[in-house]
């Protein structure tokens, strides 16, 4: 269960205060499946940079499971988002000259559970990249880049999958491949999951859209 | 499971590899440092065992008395007053005082030997049967001086190896006759070689009995009344232990039979091995420590060096920190990360350097000039510290790496 109440963001862009957030106030239950759609500009990254506890609000409170998360210390932070949550990229973030198996572990490394292998075998089998653990992203397409960062971001089986623009980076046909993963994984597992998109026809997948706009939540 | 040092470990390696050039360049740094730090250190320690075995050599137990004030420093260095003598007198004095082995008086002059065509101008010691046990110079061929020759003031002569190829070359000298200032003197037997460690060459010299030495060499330079000059004494202590009690005793001893009032200087010297021994080590000591501080400042020029790339490293890699956070890395896992790189790297560096370094003490030990000593404290020393260089100079960017934000870190371009 996700809260947040009157959250706001000031960025200080050289002189100029910049509010990404101005007030946004937002309840998403567990096992919803959500779009996050705006203007670019609007906030839709900054909000989902806090809701995945990248970043902390300015103002405002977030509770993550009954749990204020805005008040914690950067090492019960990276506890949160190593259990809690998974974040997918719009540039997927895979590291380079690692194998895609080892990229799915390392959530595992900072993690205290064992049989990290099986585990990142089983995520990449269920993204259908179960023949391809020895390859590297750069023997990877984008679609399988993206279904890479997507087991990355459910091997430690978090409640929450957040992904900013997923298929921003992808052509249409993959896209559409991606979105139909997140709805099997939402479908299948329960699992909470909130995108950011700008494009209306993918929003519309979901079972609820909100609408940012200048900060704030208008639908 | 928590990332542990074997995965830590494999990281590193794998991000030190994936830029080979880079880190061999800066690995080169530490090499050259640690390796001047062991092979430096191992010519300082060679250098200084070969001064103490020569000093050795001449003998650890040896007392050397000598006329004069004792001048080693100062516009009158090796300046002896002239009225300041040493005799037999003195030296008789001195047998049996406490701590003192064998007493050996000498009565030392340069003179041309000649056999056939050959000449050699050489110092001729007159010396007594005992000079043979008090000192550690050997014979090689024949046998030294004895009591009857010195009582018959026999006209023999024991040369020094390098005198005796000088003036015989491969002919076997023993029995030859030979002139000493136009006298015949009869060759009894030949020194073993020396080498020239110390005061001049000891193997350009020759021996013959002190009375002798008196009776057809020396003349009337050597009387004083009754009494006659020795140039010098040397005593043996009893053993290793007794060196400073015999020093002492023999300066009581003179100082009394040459009638010194209290605080006056000595008119004499007394250099016990020990003293000479202490003086040169002090000196190789300063030697060692010297080229050891040269070798450690390019040890710590390849510290920064190490500094550079991991702040390059760092900046270059602030995506991967940044998603390293976002999937739950803590403060200290990325510092961990980070330190174990630049340790991995220095004390990789340390390790090759120390090969080196040993390859080039070996190197140094084919010319055959000193033999250097690669002393385990050296390593430990080359290797701890280049170990510290790692972590002193891996900690600010390790720091810097740790203490991004992870969506500041995630949109670093």
């Amino acid at each position: 269960m996700i809260e947040i109440d009157n959250v706001t963001k000031v960025y200080q862009m050289g002189d100029t205060e910049v509010r990404a957030l101005n007030g946004a106030t937002l309840k998403i239950d567990d096992g919803e499946w959500v779009a996050i759609t705006g203007p670019s500009g609007s906030g839709k990254s900054t909000l989902m940079a806090i809701l995945g506890c990248l970043d902390s609000p300015t103002n405002g409170t977030y509770k993550l499971d009954g749990i204020e998360v805005d008040q914690m210390r950067d090492d019960q932070l990276a506890a949160v988002r190593n259990q809690k949550i998974g974040f997918v990229f719009q540039q997927f973030n895979l590291l380079a000259r690692t194998s895609a198996l080892e990229n799915v572990e390392l959530p595992l490394l900072y993690s205290s559970m064992n049989h990290r292998r099986e585990k990142a075998q089983a995520a990449l089998a269920a993204v259908g990249l179960g023949d391809r653990l020895q390859h590297r992203p750069n023997e990877l397409s984008g679609g399988q880049q993206q279904r890479v960062a997507i087991a990355r971001a459910l091997v430690t089986e978090p409640s929450i999958l957040l992904a900013d623009e997923p298929t921003g980076n992808l052509d249409s046909k993959t896209g559409a491949e991606i979105m139909g993963l997140f709805s099997e994984l939402h479908r299948t597992r329960g699992i909470t999951v909130i995108f950011v998109t700008h494009d209306p026809n993918t929003a519309a997948k979901a079972q609820r859209v909100i609408k940012i706009s200048d900060g704030m939540v208008v639908a | 499971m928590r990332l542990n040092l074997r995965q830590n470990l494999r990281n590193a390696f794998r991000a030190l590899l994936a830029n080979k050039m880079r880190s061999g360049l800066t690995m080169l740094g530490i090499i050259i440092g640690v390796a001047s730090v062991v092979a430096l250190l191992a010519v300082g320690t060679g250098a200084q065992s070969a001064v103490n075995d020569q000093i050795q050599g001449l003998g650890a137990n040896l007392i050397t008395v000598m006329a004069g004030k004792q001048q080693s420093v100062g516009p009158n260095a090796g300046n002896t007053a002239t009225t300041a003598i040493l005799t037999l007198k003195d030296a008789e004095q001195l047998q049996g005082l406490k701590g003192v082995g064998i007493v050996a008086p000498q009565y030392r002059t340069t003179k041309d030997l000649t056999y056939q065509a050959e000449k050699a101008s050489v110092s001729v010691t007159g010396a007594v049967p005992e000079y043979a046990k008090a000192h550690p110079d050997e014979v090689a061929k024949g046998r030294f001086i004895s009591e009857s020759d010195q009582k018959t003031r026999a006209r023999v002569v024991v040369l020094g190896s390098q005198t005796a190829t000088d003036l015989f070359g491969g002919v076997n000298p023993l029995g030859k006759s030979i002139k000493i200032n136009g006298m015949p003197f009869q060759v009894i037997g030949v020194m073993k070689e020396q080498g020239s460690g110390g005061f001049g060459n000891r193997d350009e010299a020759a021996y013959v009995p002190l009375e002798t030495a008196y009776a057809r060499l020396a003349g009337t330079q050597a009387l004083v009344g009754s009494d006659r000059i020795v140039s010098t004494i040397e005593v043996s202590a009893a053993d290793e232990n007794s060196i400073d009690t015999a020093v002492s005793q023999i300066e009581k001893t003179l100082r009394r039979s040459h009638k010194l009032k209290a605080g006056e200087d000595n008119d004499f010297s007394v250099t016990s091995q020990t003293d000479i021994l202490s003086v040169t080590s002090s000196v190789t000591t300063i030697l060692t420590v010297l080229l050891g501080s040269v070798a450690a400042i390019s040890l710590l020029v390849g510290g920064i060096g190490v500094m550079n790339i991991m702040l390059v490293s760092v900046t270059e890699r602030t995506k991967e920190i940044g998603l390293r956070k976002a999937v739950g890395a803590r403060r200290r896992d990325i510092l961990y990360q980070f330190l174990t790189e630049t340790i991995t790297l220095s004390v990789s560096g340390g390790i090759i350097g120390i090969l080196i370094g040993w390859g080039i003490a070996a190197l140094v030990n084919l010319t055959g000039v000193l033999t250097p000593r690669v002393s385990i404290e050296s390593v430990v020393l080359a290797f701890g510290f280049s170990a510290a260089v790692g972590i002193f100079f891996g900690i600010y960017p390790a720091n810097r790496a740790a203490g991004l934000r992870p969506i500041e870190a995630l949109r670093y371009e």
